[in-house]
């Protein structure tokens, strides 16, 4: 009798510490806001691939708890963007949130974690707008004025362009942002831009922009687009006869450029992120080998920034000693020195301070031509 | 800006290059409207599905042109005819209205099937050599797919206007489009009719979306919606129901749509609302449509 009982309270204090050690390890729920479909989808689904990389390479824990991701779709549009942020924070009650990965959408996104106080961090958002002035929005990429400069110079001097031509899309802040960079730089340097022409994510004929551009003469086509449009733009331009040397910046980056683009892209050199052989530090090499043996795949420079963002939220978590987002926030702006997949990041005013990586398409493949650092 | 004689008559080809597609795509919208009267606006999302099929049984299956397209404009015209089963046909006898808010609701969800299915990233159109360069003539381009193009659709128009005047379906089509009702009381099977309606429609959607991503040589799922738009305004412009009418509707709406982007080239950015700026004038002005007649009331 005596003993039932005993092994009644016996159960029951087990089922109460099981509580409490469950209670204990509850997650922590880092929000993902991603374009999957759309526009960019290869950004958001490539960022995707890097986290569930990252989760294979090592244990994704702060303070002795697990990390939970919340997934959301943002259809690469800013309205969906927005919604998303807010749906992350006032439903799924996360402690911070990783993307939108392209700028317009951050623009959109941005505001609304700022507001709620929460911090948001942009893998790949490039234009400088999306941190200025905010203190709970991060980017763990460089920004576009670097980029932008750093593409004119290396058309001024390396390639020896004097006459660039510019088309840019018109709906990317982006685009619109690199173009006015390089602009800049370019004219500075003595160079000229002899036409610059817009379009607009989504539109597929630009042979009336091309054909204006091909009547300017010039001896460069800089196209600081995203992939869809710079791939049909490429073989529109080829078609008229249009056969100077084109130069991307990041946007450049997913393997849709090479599908789509075909023998019209070969050449093409670009601004970017990455490359295999750009990082040798050893999370950096344990990222690709990890990366090639679940994928089968080459890494890219979405993935590895979107596993960056992971571990900067993750390195400001154990910093701060909390979850509290205010604290994430303010430990994250703080980040010296740490080791990621793409070298070793700092923040400086929610921006990342990294070097530009240049590349150029040779038979299909990406050839690395060098790394600036800022 | 440099707007030299070159550059105008280089802007005009690639206007009617833009136009010979949406020309392609417009009578396939004429038709099914000048038989039942329906704006099918799902036509754009069968033209996606016609470039699917092509890509996959071209890029995945690896089978040769010659058995691709001919099966691509099969199976397209399959799916044309499953519409009209599971969406249209059960609102035969309701208000028109209901068949047009029908139609938006499969042009949706075809959209969101394709990218639950296909998924949302573009992929890269295997082009066949004829189609994938240009040609030079003296210092012009024309891309390989522009001269095809208005040969194709010429055909096709060609061939719809002696289906439709030369044979009994055609007659069974005319009769259809002046009253559904007398039709079947004279004992012609309408419901096989307007499924043969569907089937050529759809099968000219697949020509367009052929044609379309061998221009621009890409495929998503969401790549319908701005052609299909833009073929329903050229089919308006030329007078929508009328087979050569869409055909100089769509050259019409390509070349508005290169020129306001080679005059204009800041304004670029909205060649979309030049485009349906003109739609929004031919139906104030012109409702009928360049070769529309003035609708009778029927008694």
């Amino acid at each position: 009798m005596n003993r039932k009982i005993a092994s009644l309270l016996l159960a029951g204090s087990l089922l109460v510490a099981a509580t409490a050690v469950a209670g204990a390890a509850e997650p922590i729920r880092i929000g993902l806001n991603l374009e999957m479909t759309g526009g960019v989808a290869a950004y958001g689904q490539q960022g995707y691939e890097g986290i569930q990389v990252l989760q294979q390479m090592m244990k994704l824990e702060a303070l002795g708890r697990p990390v939970e991701f919340v997934l959301v779709d943002n259809k690469s549009d800013r309205v969906e963007s927005a919604n998303a942020a807010q749906r992350l924070i006032q439903r799924d009650r996360v402690v911070a949130i990783i993307g939108p990965m392209i700028s317009g959408s951050m623009l959109a996104a941005g505001p609304i974690a700022e507001q709620a106080r929460v911090p948001i961090i942009g893998p790949s958002t490039t234009n400088p707008l999306t941190t200025q002035g905010r203190s709970f929005v991060f980017r763990a990429c460089f920004i576009d004025p670097f980029q932008g400069q750093i593409a004119a110079r290396f058309a001024y001097d390396n390639l020896g362009v004097r006459r660039a031509a510019l088309l840019v899309d018109v709906a990317q802040d982006y685009a619109v942002g690199l173009a006015n960079f390089f602009a800049r730089e370019f004219t500075r340097l003595g160079g000229q831009v002899v036409a610059t022409q817009y379009l607009k994510t989504g539109d597929q004929d630009f042979s009336a922009q091309l054909t204006a551009i091909r009547a300017a003469n010039p001896e460069l086509l800089y196209m600081p687009n995203y992939y869809a449009e710079i791939a049909l733009a490429a073989v529109q331009a080829r078609r008229l006869g249009l056969d100077v040397p084109i130069l991307a910046g990041d946007g450049a980056d997913a393997p849709e450029l090479v599908q789509i683009g075909g023998a019209a892209v070969e050449g093409l050199m670009h601004t970017g992120f990455y490359h295999v052989q750009a990082f040798s530090n050893p999370l950096a090499q344990q990222y690709v080998e990890t990366f090639r043996r679940v994928t089968g795949k080459e890494p890219n420079a979405f993935g590895a920034l979107a596993a960056d963002s992971v571990l900067i939220v993750l390195d400001a978590i154990r910093r701060a000693g909390s979850t509290d987002p205010e604290a994430i926030a303010a430990a994250m702006q703080q980040t010296r020195d740490l080791e990621v997949t793409t070298g070793t990041v700092t923040i400086q005013n929610g921006d990342a301070i990294k070097p530009v990586v240049i590349r150029k398409l040779v038979n299909g493949q990406w050839e690395y031509l060098a790394t600036v650092n800022p | 800006m440099n707007l030299s004689l070159e550059v105008i008559v280089q802007q005009l080809l690639n206007g009617i290059s833009l136009g010979g597609l949406y020309s392609l795509l417009a009578i396939g919208y004429t038709m099914v409207y000048g038989i039942l009267r329906l704006i099918n606006f799902a036509h754009g999302d069968v033209f996606m599905i016609g470039a699917y099929t092509a890509f996959f049984l071209v890029g995945v299956f690896h089978l040769p042109w010659w058995i691709s397209a001919p099966l691509t404009a099969l199976l397209t015209a399959l799916v044309g005819v499953t519409i009209d089963r599971a969406a249209y046909r059960p609102l035969r006898e309701e208000p028109r209205i209901s068949a047009l808010i029908t139609a938006v609701g499969v042009s949706f969800f075809i959209e969101n099937l394709g990218l639950v299915v296909v998924g949302g990233r573009p992929r890269g159109m295997p082009v066949p050599p004829a189609f994938a360069g240009s040609y030079a003539l003296g210092p012009f381009r024309v891309p390989g797919v522009t001269v095809w193009v208005p040969v194709l659709t010429l055909l096709l128009v060609g061939a719809l206007l002696v289906l439709v005047y030369r044979t009994r379906a055609g007659m069974a089509m005319r009769a259809l489009s002046r009253d559904i009702e007398a039709t079947r009381l004279m004992g012609v099977d309408v419901d096989r009719v307007i499924s043969y309606t569907f089937a050529l429609g759809s099968a000219l959607a697949a020509a367009g979306g052929i044609m379309w991503s061998f221009q621009f040589p890409q495929v998503n799922p969401l790549m319908g919606i701005y052609p299909g738009w833009k073929a329903f305004t050229a089919a308006v412009v030329g007078g929508i129901g009328n087979v050569v009418g869409a055909m100089i509707g769509g050259f019409v709406i390509g070349i508005v749509e290169i020129m306001t982007v080679g005059l204009m080239p800041h304004l670029s950015g909205y060649r979309d609302a030049f485009v349906f700026a003109l739609l929004v004038f031919f139906l104030l002005v012109r409702p009928t449509g360049i070769l529309g007649e003035p609708m009778k009331e029927k008694v």
